[in-house]
């Protein structure tokens, strides 16, 4: 009998933490389908009285949403790739090569975490500015295409832990050390690969500073830039449409977080334990 | 074909390229650049001007300055122990193997991973004095009359705290749960043939088993609130009064909106210097407190 009122006063503890954490979203929800005299009522109004959809609409008619959604997933994939590509490379190198300087490097590489992007975003505007690429999209995903702290170290940890039996077999069989990264430690490497990709398309989906910096015309803006700007603009008082902008900018990674939970997970759990 | 000699030696560093250009450009390149241009005036348009370290000084001697500064300790002050606690809370409370379990981590999960705009976003319609949620739950419950929230000089700061605690909480979350799960249970078990209760399970086995993930935590929340911008951006652009202007978002107006580029290079150096400092001083007494078993 006690053991099962703890029970059920632990399922009362988590759904009420639950609440706090997910109520701002449900209220999020909620006032993206209400109407604007629904919204400045007092008491607020929990559900809608009437379920609209036309907050939907009348965003599209505000912010160019397709242009803003295509820009934002063609940075984030490509920076996805980016990372994907580069980082698996330098890991290799890292976790299976031995050359002069491996230590030192991957301790300078792992350092550089340390410095806060604002000492670096004023000469990486500036080297943008001299490749001429501000106001492009490149500006924000080629430095992805150039390795990255965490990646690297996530993918290294990870290589660490593969055996080595299969790749001696297979240069003992003549394979060179690319086909043994592309055919053999790769595709043992998904779960990492996985928890990779998720880390950085959700980074540079949510990332507001680097398009801020880089971005100025309108074809260019990501969903982000695009819903900050509405919020500074004329539609400060909006929430109905705000929170429909906001409703948008969450569910992708909703789908994401829902079909990669324990990836992101274990991608947090490996950066906090010191192996 | 055999690979030649040179092949193989050069090979590691082909690997590397990316990364070694990115080391060189992005990071080692950029820090030494900011370095230099701490020292000039420069408005990015005309040619820099070496002024050595009046920069700094300018900014030893500016009210302003020291306002920043304030703002962005005490955000740091309320931040990072609120965080630290609220997450082991949570993290203790998620610790559980029951029914369900997966589902609620992941719901606690929702605020870090979802955009800093969308988050902010809604908190500022929560925060709304006369039609938010807050004021009115805090009215329903308590009887208080909520203050202006973002609009107050005096709660404007703890208002950001809560987005920016609120948010990342699930994220410390995660690595306190694994530093849980890798305390061994017969520790637990000893104890309580001791005769031990929950409270001193807690403070003699929980605090210092964990103690290496608490001071992971730590380093991270505070790093993390030394930079705090995107919430400044969306909730109150530094105002009111400039109560809530805090280092990361004055660099970013001085260098993109006043285009003042080597002070703003200038207290990039001061934030850097300040993270640095911080951090060594946790290394240097985390032997005192962090127990590795």
């Amino acid at each position: 009998m006690a053991r099962r009122i703890r029970t059920i006063a632990r399922y009362i503890l988590l759904t009420a933490i639950g609440a706090v954490m997910v109520g701002p979203f449900l209220w999020m929800v909620s006032t993206s389908m209400m109407d604007q005299q629904d919204i400045f009522r007092v008491p607020p109004q929990w559900i809608p009285r009437q379920i609209h959809l036309k907050n939907y609409r009348a965003i599209m008619e505000v912010l160019p949403l397709g242009t803003l959604l295509l820009n934002s997933f063609t940075i984030a994939i490509c920076a996805t790739i980016g990372q994907l590509c580069s980082c698996s490379l330098a890991a290799y190198a890292f976790a299976r090569m031995k050359f002069r300087g491996n230590t030192v490097l991957y301790f300078v590489l792992l350092a550089t975490m340390m410095i806060p992007a604002q000492v670096t975003m004023i000469p990486v505007f500036l080297i943008m500015k001299f490749l001429g690429l501000i106001d492009t999209l490149y500006a924000l995903i080629v430095p992805a295409f150039f390795g990255g702290a965490f990646g690297t170290f996530l993918l290294r940890q990870f290589y660490a832990t593969i055996p080595t039996d299969l790749e001696d077999a297979a240069r003992m069989d003549g394979c060179g050390k690319f086909r043994i990264l592309w055919s053999i430690v790769l595709p043992l490497s998904k779960p990492a690969l996985a928890t990779l990709a998720l880390f950085t398309f959700m980074t540079y989906w949510n990332d507001l500073l680097g398009p801020v910096i880089y971005l100025s015309s309108v074809e260019n803006a990501t969903l982000t830039m695009g819903l900050a700007n509405l919020q500074s603009g004329v539609m400060v008082t909006r929430y109905d449409l705000l929170m429909a902008g906001s409703v948008l900018s969450v569910l992708p990674i909703l789908l994401l977080l829902i079909i990669g939970q324990r990836w992101f997970v274990k991608g947090i759990a490996t950066t906090g334990l010191k192996e | 074909m055999r690979p030649t000699r040179t092949f193989r030696v050069l090979e590691p560093y082909l690997y590397l390229l990316p990364t070694l250009i990115g080391l060189a450009l992005f990071s080692a390149g950029a820090v030494a650049v900011s370095f230099l241009m701490s020292f000039t005036h420069w408005d990015i348009i005309t040619t820099p001007e070496w002024i050595w370290l009046e920069n700094y000084i300018t900014l030893w001697q500016s009210d302003l300055f020291w306002e920043v500064v304030w703002n962005t300790v005490y955000f740091i002050l309320l931040a990072v122990p609120l965080s630290v606690v609220a997450s082991l809370a949570l993290a203790l409370a998620a610790n559980t193997t029951l029914k369900g379990i997966v589902f609620f981590r992941t719901a606690y999960f929702l605020p870090v991973v979802s955009s800093m705009i969308a988050v902010a976003l809604v908190w500022s319609w929560i925060y709304n004095p006369e039609y938010g949620l807050l004021n009115y739950l805090l009215d329903l419950f308590f009887g208080i009359r909520g203050p202006a929230w973002l609009d107050s000089t005096s709660w404007a700061l703890p208002a950001m705290v809560i987005v920016t605690v609120w948010k990342g909480l699930g994220y410390s979350m995660v690595i306190f749960l694994a530093g849980l799960q890798n305390i061994p249970q017969d520790l637990y078990h000893a104890a309580t043939i001791d005769g031990a209760g929950v409270w001193k399970k807690f403070r003699h086995i929980t605090l210092p088993m964990l103690s290496p993930t608490t001071f992971f935590v730590i380093v991270i929340t505070l790093i993390n609130s030394f930079q705090v911008f995107e919430q400044t951006y969306v909730l109150t652009k530094g105002g009111p009064a400039n109560s809530t202007l805090t280092m990361s978002y004055y660099i970013y107006q001085n260098a993109f909106q006043f285009f003042q580029m080597g002070k703003a290079a200038a207290l990039s150096y001061v934030l850097f210097a300040a993270i640095f400092v911080v951090t060594l001083i946790q290394f240097r007494i985390q032997k005192r407190w962090v127990f590795y078993g």
